[in-house]
């Protein structure tokens, strides 16, 4: 029997720091064993469990793309214990991953769909991934228009910025980057997510959109999303709690019925209309 | 092939049981605690306790367990895990409440998508001896949740005290494999039918009358309603209703370094708990006992149906005999079965 408890080794890469205010920092992990890295497929949207002997274990959402071969990426936030222990650790050191886990962006409604996609602060991890996997060009021609709104509350706080700069470049992809306060440097919008979309107004035709961002954010925005005519079974976002076994076992992270951890992380608003508010 | 146990032959049996196996079974570990343990002496066990404090769930599912250990912490650990058990297993004395309580764990660790391999390795090299109910509890409801003093389901031997021996009959594969053992003496058919005695009079004596059925559909309708506002205003949130449920199986993972040293365990967690799902963000999707008693009310009688096809509760009264504050969670679903009429509110103790 496979223990699904057991992590496997993964060396750390290469760490960077991705924000001015340092709590952010990516980590880029490489497979220690041949064997764990071909049997290890993942999606857009499933997340790992890191684990660092000693210190413990925390969920987060794998920030890189499936093309992106031979290694895994994720950006931390420093919050707790397992996080911080995440920041100080050196490259070359060893840390333990279990996944991927969870369900992942349903790709295959979104075949042939325009896509557009809204993030804010750093909720953005997957999100990079999904919409570096679309812009492949083995992936490309999956989805039609990709539309991209992302938004934080400084210049400094954009996650992935050098990436950003090389999408706003490309004529396949439609970025617009807001901060709710810009800085002498900043030549992009200023305003909240929310507005940027009101003004934006992309078609509800024919598209699904993905949200994440933080609960204020994904407050205002939904009602405008529902007012450029989206229906709840296009809409998705990525939910996140308290988690602790990632497989549907140690029962933390229901909510009704469901576990976010093997039935989410995704979920449309049209199943989430039909739970408990308990997220 | 009808068998017996006289008792006279219960000590030499359980030597016996203790020599080639690992014996868990009821013993009273101090007045009022009364837990399922791993047996030395064949003394320690009692199976006279109806409802032990503590549920089997533990022969399973331990409420601390070691899930694997490293030599060294931090980045260059070598994690080895402990799922292994040493020796097969026997379950003795198990109430019918209790083992049927495993087996709707038992749903959810051995999920066709992942298996909870420390559970289903015990679970698999464990032989359980059920025990019959003479004398049900006024709290005992088992009846009513799909169940009974005699429901031998999952039982692999099955016992009920004739007072001066215990009728065993072999229900498995692995129950038949204890055919030749030669404390076991063939009964006679006056033994039969005085087990049959003993089951139809228990059998009367449990409440058949808690509306269990169709909760499911009526909960459906109730995720919002004042009844969750009233339910929790007496609770305390103790917890001790989930610690000693036989079908609550949620942990905690932590891990426990000293030295370089360490382990990650699991200990059982409690719904009840506002820490249970606090974040580190300090945002607690579960904020009041509103939310939270509302989670273990529905996980046992909407959730887990929803999943699995049958109620989360065997009807073991535990939660009832043990909470401080007297909640009753019979009143509950009384309460939330009644039909009401436009308007009329209802009346919650």
């Amino acid at each position: 029997m496979k223990n699904p408890y057991l992590p496997i080794p993964m060396i750390l890469k290469k760490a960077q720091t991705e924000t001015s205010d340092r709590l952010l920092r990516t980590l880029e992990l490489s497979f220690k064993n041949k064997e764990d890295e071909k049997s290890f497929h993942f999606i857009p949207g499933q997340f790992c469990e890191l684990s660092i002997l000693g210190k413990g274990e925390a969920p987060f959402g794998i920030a890189s793309s499936p093309i992106e071969k031979g290694s895994l990426k994720f950006t931390i936030n420093k919050a707790g214990v397992v996080t911080t222990a995440l920041h100080h650790i050196e490259e070359g050191s060893e840390i333990g991953i279990r996944g991927p886990l969870g369900n992942g962006y349903p790709i295959d409604l979104f075949a042939g769909k325009d896509l557009l996609v809204i993030g804010g602060g750093f909720a953005f991890t997957t999100l990079r991934s999904l919409i570096a996997y679309y812009l492949h060009p083995e992936n490309r021609t999956k989805v039609k228009q990709i539309t991209v709104i992302y938004g934080a509350r400084m210049p400094g706080l954009l996650l992935y910025r050098d990436e950003l700069l090389e999408w706003e470049k490309r004529n396949d992809i439609k970025l617009v980057t807001t901060v709710d306060w810009g800085d002498k440097d900043w030549k992009g919008r200023v305003g909240l997510v929310p507005n940027v979309l009101e003004e934006i107004a992309p078609s509800s035709e024919n598209t699904c959109a993905v949200i994440c961002g933080p609960p204020i954010m994904i407050k205002f925005t939904f009602p405008k999303l529902v007012a450029l005519r989206f229906p709840n079974e296009r809409i998705f976002t990525s939910l996140e709690k308290r988690m602790k076994c990632g497989i549907g076992k140690c029962g933390r992270c229901n909510i009704g019925h469901l576990y976010v951890c093997k039935d989410g992380p995704v979920f449309s608003y049209a199943q989430l209309e039909k739970l408990p508010k308990d997220y | 092939m009808k068998l017996k146990l006289n008792k006279k032959d219960v000590e030499n049996f359980l030597k016996g049981l203790i020599e080639e196996y690992d014996l868990y079974a009821p013993a009273q570990l101090t007045e009022g605690v009364s837990v399922f343990k791993k047996i030395d002496r064949p003394e320690e066990v009692n199976l006279t306790q109806p409802v032990t404090q503590k549920p089997a769930k533990e022969a399973f599912f331990p409420q601390s367990e070691v899930m694997f250990r490293y030599e060294e912490t931090g980045n260059r650990g070598q994690a080895v895990s402990t799922e292994q058990i040493r020796k097969e297993r026997i379950l003795l004395g198990a109430r019918p409440c209790d083992i049927e309580a495993i087996s709707i764990i038992g749903k959810v660790f051995e999920a066709e998508d992942y298996t909870d391999v420390y559970f289903a390795e015990k679970r698999k090299r464990t032989t359980i001896i059920g025990l019959g109910c003479n004398h049900p509890l006024s709290t005992c409801f088992c009846s009513s949740t799909g169940g009974g003093p005699f429901n031998r389901a999952g039982s692999d031997l099955f016992f009920t005290d004739l007072g001066e021996a215990y009728f065993v009959e072999l229900l498995t594969e692995k129950g038949m494999a204890f055919r030749e053992n030669k404390f076991f003496k063939e009964a006679d058919p006056k033994d039969l039918d005085l087990m049959k005695e003993i089951e139809n009079k228990a059998s009367q004596k449990v409440d058949r009358t808690i509306p269990v059925e169709g909760i499911e559909k009526r909960l459906d309708l109730m995720v919002e309603s004042p009844f969750w506002d009233r339910i929790h205003e007496k609770c305390i949130g103790c917890g001790v209703c989930t610690f000693l449920c036989p079908t609550c199986h949620c942990f905690d993972m932590t891990d426990e370094a000293v030295n370089q040293k360490g382990q990650r365990v699991r200990n059982w967690d409690s719904c009840l708990f506002p820490i249970y799902s606090l974040e580190t963000s300090g945002h607690n999707p579960r904020p009041t006992g509103r939310e939270r008693t509302r989670q273990r009310l529905m996980h046992k009688f909407n959730y887990y149906p929803k999943n699995f096809g049958r109620v989360a509760c065997v009807g073991c009264g535990r939660c009832i005999l043990y909470c401080p504050v007297q909640f009753d969670i019979r009143e509950a679903l009384v309460y939330a079965s009644a039909k009401r009429g436009k308007g009329q509110k209802g009346k919650f103790k």
